[in-house]
């Protein structure tokens, strides 16, 4: 469990986090929603530790992340997992040395139980067979598959991605969606995804915290956010026709 | 603002200087680097520094118009001001334009595509794996490079001599291994050693610290080559000031 716990972030005179609250559960994918600019992959990056916030604590698993120092954080941060936006994929390794690099360094397992381990993460991403190819080579949706497959290579207790859906087409989107909802059934990890993708809110958010201008406004499952009359979240998410046509299908049932 | 960068950098050295995670990683990187940085720059080096040398023995030959001074003076002046200056302070000079500013865009790259934050995430100590292999491997092929450009800009007044008749080779060999003094080269290598760990820290620190995308990158590794052959030329001072 993630629990985070006033959360303030300010980079000058920009307040970008504004007291977060928030706890992320086991085996569910948590999204973290909002318009561009409102602190998303800022409050990301404060809980995985690349920002240090101004006020505030990040707990894993009731352990202070917040006030530990590198050495303290090694331990937890081999049980993380994190997809990137750009995917961050190493330019100089092929996919397969990507994916045991943590291996390499944290791990005694011997050669063949490396590549065994690399071999099973990308049949895991349904990229088995693409071992030696570089990431120069690889499509964006291939690219945060391999991403994925790296995430989940030390079978992380928390896994989180940055905009996984980002640069993507929607039916690669949706087999992305369904991988992270799968790894976090099968893992049982937290897993904490920044996205604005209204797909992914509707198929994967089984507790979605909404910022607006650095503030949570709301917080509940996707299909509380339908019936909400929180007017940022309506307006953030029934922006689309499509999300408001389907506001009106939802409407029309229940009347 | 000079001492807010060059406090950044200290800090920064002290991350790297973190005990490493698994030596063997590292020391197949320390290999790779050492590949990099040596054997790359081998073929300029050598080039460079023939160069040098022949020219050297020209301009002495023709400054030398006392028929009372003898032509071997030639080779003994040659030898002494490349040991002492030109083959540490020149090839570390061309070292830091090509190793400098590629270790500074490598690593600038890598800090804006977030492949930095991805080894922090990773808990492991990203200016340690990144920037550690490259300092060690620095500081062993910059003197090794510096005592091959020495031989080569020896080689080089030699050939250069011989070619515009400006000395023997019998005279030229005689000047430089008359009143050879080892301190000479114990001053070289302590200058290419120095060198070569501002080679290697400047443009990664250059690089480690890049905000922005394409342009920022490309911006750090043109300061970092200026600010380290700078801080090369200060250091060229300081250390001739203290030894010699």
């Amino acid at each position: 469990m993630i629990e985070v716990r006033n959360i303030h972030k300010v980079f000058g005179d920009n307040v970008v986090l504004d007291g977060i609250d928030a706890i992320f559960v086991p085996g569910k994918v948590s999204l973290i929603i909002g318009g561009s600019g409102s602190g998303k992959s800022t409050l990301l990056k404060c809980i995985v530790g690349l920002h240090e916030p101004n006020q505030g604590k990040v707990y894993f698993d009731k352990k202070e992340f917040t006030r530990m120092n590198f050495e303290e954080k090694v331990p937890i941060r081999k049980e993380i997992g994190m997809l990137f936006q750009n995917s961050a994929l190493f330019d100089s390794m092929t996919v397969e040395q990507n994916i045991v690099f943590t291996l390499d360094m944290f791990t005694e397992m011997s050669k063949a139980e490396k590549i065994e381990q690399a071999n099973f993460c990308l049949e895991r991403v349904n990229l088995a067979g693409k071992n030696n190819l570089y990431p120069s080579e690889l499509s964006g949706g291939m690219k945060k598959r391999v991403g994925i497959a790296r995430a989940i290579s030390m079978n992380p207790k928390y896994l989180f991605c940055d905009e996984p859906n980002s640069g993507l087409d929607p039916a690669t989107s949706i087999l992305i969606d369904e991988l992270i909802q799968d790894l976090t059934e099968e893992l049982k990890c937290t897993t904490v995804v920044v996205t604005h993708d209204m797909n992914s809110v509707m198929g994967i958010g089984n507790y979605i915290l909404f910022l607006y201008n650095g503030k949570k406004y709301w917080e509940g499952s996707n299909q509380d956010m339908l019936k909400s009359d929180n007017k940022e979240l309506n307006d953030f998410v029934f922006a689309s026709p499509l999300m408001k046509a389907a506001r009106e299908t939802l409407q029309e049932d229940k009347d | 603002m000079i001492f807010y960068y060059f406090g950044e950098y200290i800090l920064l050295l002290k991350k790297v200087f973190r005990r490493p995670e698994k030596w063997k990683i590292y020391l197949k990187e320390i290999f790779h680097e050492m590949t990099e940085i040596g054997v790359g720059s081998l073929g300029l080096i050598v080039i460079i520094s023939t160069f040098i040398g022949a020219v050297m023995t020209m301009q002495i030959a023709f400054q030398l118009v006392s028929d009372l001074i003898p032509t071997s003076v030639i080779g003994q002046i040659n030898r002494d001001s490349n040991i002492l200056e030109l083959g540490p302070t020149i090839s570390a000079l061309v070292l830091m334009g090509k190793v400098g500013s590629s270790i500074s865009s490598q690593i600038g790259s890598m800090r804006v595509t977030e492949q930095i934050d991805a080894l922090e995430i990773m808990g492991i100590n990203a200016a340690g794996y990144l920037i550690l292999p490259k300092i060690i491997a620095g500081l062993i092929m910059v003197p090794a490079l510096v005592i091959i450009a020495i031989g080569c800009a020896l080689v080089g007044g030699l050939l250069g001599g011989a070619l515009s008749g400006a000395v023997t080779p019998d005279d030229y060999i005689e000047g430089i291994r008359g009143g050879f003094n080892g301190f000479t080269m114990a001053v070289a290598m302590v200058k290419a050693t120095v060198f070569g760990f501002i080679i290697t820290s400047v443009p990664a620190y250059k690089g480690f610290h890049v905000r922005g995308g394409a342009l920022e990158v490309g911006q750090a590794g043109t300061r970092a080559v200026v600010v380290g052959c700078i801080s090369i030329l200060a250091c060229d001072y300081l250390i001739t000031a203290l030894m010699l």
